[in-house]
Formats: C-alpha cells, sequence, structure tokens
C-alpha cells in the first residue's frame, strides 16, 4: 500500500462511526438504511461515512435493483493491520524486553564496580559507555 | 495485562504513558539512547531493529527500521531537541508510511529509590492523527466500535503472528 493509501485507511479508521459500519459489513453487504439503523445518525451523515470508507478503499458499492449495497473490502484492512501493533502493546512488549535487559546490565554493572553505593538521586548526566566494550555508535 | 499505563483523553492530542523499572535512571537513560541496547528492546520481538544514524545531541537526527519476517520494513524517523540527559528527552517522531504526520515526543526519567519511573508525553498534531497512531489498548478510550473492528480484523487476518 502508498503511504497516502495507508494515510487514508487510518484517516478512515479514526472514526469510531466508520468502524463500526466496518463491523457491521463484515457480517455482509447492506443498504445505506440498514446501515444508518444502529446509530443516532441521519442517513446522509452516514452517506458521508460511507464517501470516506470508499474513497480508503474499505468498502465498494454497487446497485441492485434499487438500492445500493456497501460491500467490505478486506484488502486495505489487511495491509494496515499487517504493520498495525497496538500503541500499547508495542509498548508493554518493548518495556519487558527492557526489564529483561535492564537486569543483565544491572549484573555487568555490579560486577565492575564492586563498591556500588548510590547516594540519593544522582542528577548528575552521567554517559558511560557500553559494558564489555561494545562501541558507541552514535556521534 | 501488562504494567505500563498508557493515558489518552478524548478530544486532545497527547498520548501519556508510565511504566516503573527495577533500575536507576542512569542505567535507563543508557538503555534509551544507546543505540547498542536500543536494538536489544525497542520494538516487538517479531521486529529486527536496525538504527540507521543516531546523532543523541541538540539538532541530531535519527532514524530506525523496523523488518519483519517477511522483509517488510517500517522506518521511524526524528530529531532531537535540546541535549539528551538522564533528565530527559525531546524529540520529533514521524512513522515514514504516513509522512507529515509529526509527533513531538517528551520522555523524562524519574528515579525513586533505585527505581525508576519513565513518564512519556506525546502531542499530535490533531486527535485523529492520535487516534490513528493509537488505534488498539488504549485505557479508557476503547469504544465498543473499535473492539468490534479487532474481532474483524482478526477474522481477516487470521495467521496474522
Amino acid at each position: 500500500m502508498t503511504a497516502q493509501g495507508l494515510d487514508e485507511v487510518f484517516g478512515a479508521l479514526a472514526d469510531p462511526t466508520r468502524r463500526g459500519i466496518l463491523a457491521r459489513l463484515a457480517s455482509g453487504d447492506a443498504n445505506v438504511g440498514e446501515l444508518t439503523a444502529p446509530f443516532r445518525m441521519s442517513q446522509p451523515a452516514i452517506s458521508r461515512h460511507l464517501k470516506v470508507l470508499e474513497r480508503a478503499g474499505l468498502i465498494s458499492r454497487r446497485r441492485r435493483a434499487t438500492a445500493r449495497l456497501s460491500h467490505l473490502e478486506a484488502e486495505p484492512l489487511r495491509e494496515a493491520a499487517a504493520w498495525l501493533v497496538g500503541y500499547r502493546e508495542y509498548w508493554e512488549e518493548s518495556y519487558e524486553r527492557l526489564d529483561a535487559l535492564l537486569s543483565t546490565l544491572d549484573r555487568r554493572e555490579a560486577s565492575a564496580s564492586t563498591s556500588r553505593s548510590r547516594p540519593g538521586t544522582s542528577a548528575k548526566p552521567k554517559r558511560k559507555g557500553v559494558p564489555d566494550g561494545q562501541d558507541q555508535s552514535h556521534r | 495485562m501488562g504494567k505500563t499505563r498508557v493515558t489518552a483523553e478524548p478530544g486532545v492530542p497527547f498520548i501519556e504513558t508510565e511504566r516503573e523499572f527495577d533500575a536507576p535512571r542512569d542505567v535507563l537513560f543508557r538503555a534509551f539512547t544507546d543505540p547498542e541496547l536500543l536494538v536489544q528492546w525497542m520494538g516487538p520481538r517479531k521486529y529486527v531493529m536496525e538504527i540507521d544514524r543516531y546523532e543523541l545531541r541538540d539538532g541530531g537526527t535519527w532514524r530506525y527500521v523496523h523488518r519483519d519476517a517477511d522483509g517488510n520494513e517500517f522506518g521511524f524517523h526524528g530529531v532531537f531537541h535540546g541535549t539528551p540527559s538522564p533528565d530527559g528527552m525531546v524529540q520529533t517522531f514521524e512513522f515514514e508510511p504516513v509522512p507529515g504526520h509529526v509527533a513531538l515526543d517528551e520522555l523524562r526519567f524519574e528515579e525513586r529509590g533505585g527505581r525508576t519511573i519513565v513518564r512519556t508525553h506525546s502531542v499530535y498534531q490533531s486527535v485523529a492523527d492520535r487516534d490513528a497512531m493509537v488505534e488498539s489498548g488504549m485505557e479508557g478510550g476503547m469504544d465498543e466500535g473499535y473492539e468490534r473492528l479487532e474481532e474483524l480484523v482478526d477474522r481477516l487476518a487470521p495467521v496474522r503472528a
């Protein structure tokens, strides 16, 4: 998906009504009347949401007799989901890995400096090299 | 669930997180700023992280890439504002597939009795930008529509790791 495509998909997904519409369409095609029913919103307002979803490629619309049916297009959602990791999930998983890393750093530091008393909080910006002589690649 | 607290109030384009670690803050600061250490923890395990550049100074730029098992790459980049220190750091953050949507991230390290609380405060350009970034797992902000969408995405992508 192009960056602009992703942008439109996420712009479209940022709205709870549009997410509700997509969830409804997951159980089958529907016309605008059926899609309006669960929301406290006018049919023209729902139509505007449908236009946004259509522009993002998340739905397609076709005519059947007099009804215009909306159909969920799965692919853009799947592509968006492929890189989408929940924000909290992202950080919690990262921080759990950091917990594990910190415990090894602490041990290595403790063995590197035998007396490791820490009087209060040291506000001094003390930057040390990585243990085991790994080089710091930032400039 | 885990220990990271995420706060995203409705109507304002901020995300705040808070997490306590069992280490002094200079160790935390190192883990957040030393590229050799950063790649060992930043991001979910399913991604390999590579740091392109990491110029830890006022005005310095950073860029890293998360790569998944299929070779898909997701790049992020930004600029440090002010000199990063164990007190904290301020930087911009941009997810490359969505260019132009730049967040301003502030990190604070607060040490208490040998433990450190890491707080982040992110400011987005709009609530929509913020919501697109959060998308899931928000405390308090999770609405039914989103829960249903999660189920939907699970159904659509059942083999997703």
